[in-house]
């Protein structure tokens, strides 16, 4: 009898820890920074992880996604129009739309023509879509942080 | 006439993979050392892809 009421006692300590941790994920930290990191990161590359003080990662991204632009604009690669033809040309322009900031000055600039005839060309415009499309996944990351779904 | 950067197929390669290697080990693991170890792998990957492929392609045509 005794032992039985030193177990109910003893219960309710031993699970209350465990509570904040569970509710963490359910219940964002910051619901202002879950929209505006991704928001800031997919307009400017890596900006989503300064904004939150995660200074070297949001560096390594920003240096990583704007290297990989300009390397493909340096290639003379393309840069896709909003467009209703070609289904590749299409998911080119969805691609280039995720480096944010980055595609709108390079359309406002009118860069980015292409050069059917060079070969390191089409490697070029490779290099466009994919920055781009690592900026999504750098801006959904920062998401996740804001979130607490990561450290 | 500007000819703009000009890059072997294997430097492009290289580049593209040191650079997405980066971004896929910061955004996909949770300490920095994980991230590195994961870049790291990420990266020898690419490589190690780059050159498999090349290889079979080298005995396609022979």
């Amino acid at each position: 009898m005794a032992s039985s009421d030193k177990t109910n006692i003893e219960a309710p300590a031993r699970t209350a820890p465990a509570r904040p941790t569970k509710a963490a994920p359910a219940a964002p930290p910051n619901p202002t920074m879950a929209i505006v990191a991704p928001a800031v990161g997919w307009l400017i590359p890596g900006a989503g992880h300064l904004i939150q003080k995660r200074w070297i990662r949001g560096v390594l991204l920003m240096v990583s996604v704007c290297m990989m632009f300009f390397l493909g604009l340096a290639m003379q690669g393309k840069v896709y129009r909003p467009n209703t033809g070609d289904l590749l040309d299409m998911l080119g322009f969805i691609g280039d739309l995720g480096a944010g900031a980055l595609y709108i000055v390079t359309r406002g600039l009118d860069a980015g023509q292409g050069s059917i005839a060079r070969a390191v060309a089409d490697y070029g415009t490779k290099f466009i879509v994919v920055a781009g499309l690592l900026n999504v996944i750098a801006a959904v990351d920062a998401h996740h942080i804001a979130i607490g779904k990561k450290r | 006439m500007n000819q703009g950067l000009s890059l072997s197929h294997f430097a492009a390669a290289l580049l593209f993979s040191l650079f997405a290697s980066i971004v896929f080990g910061v955004t996909q693991r949770d300490n920095p050392r994980d991230m590195m170890k994961y870049g790291a792998y990420c990266f020898s990957l690419f490589v190690g892809g780059v050159i498999v492929a090349g290889w079979a392609m080298w005995l396609l045509r022979h």
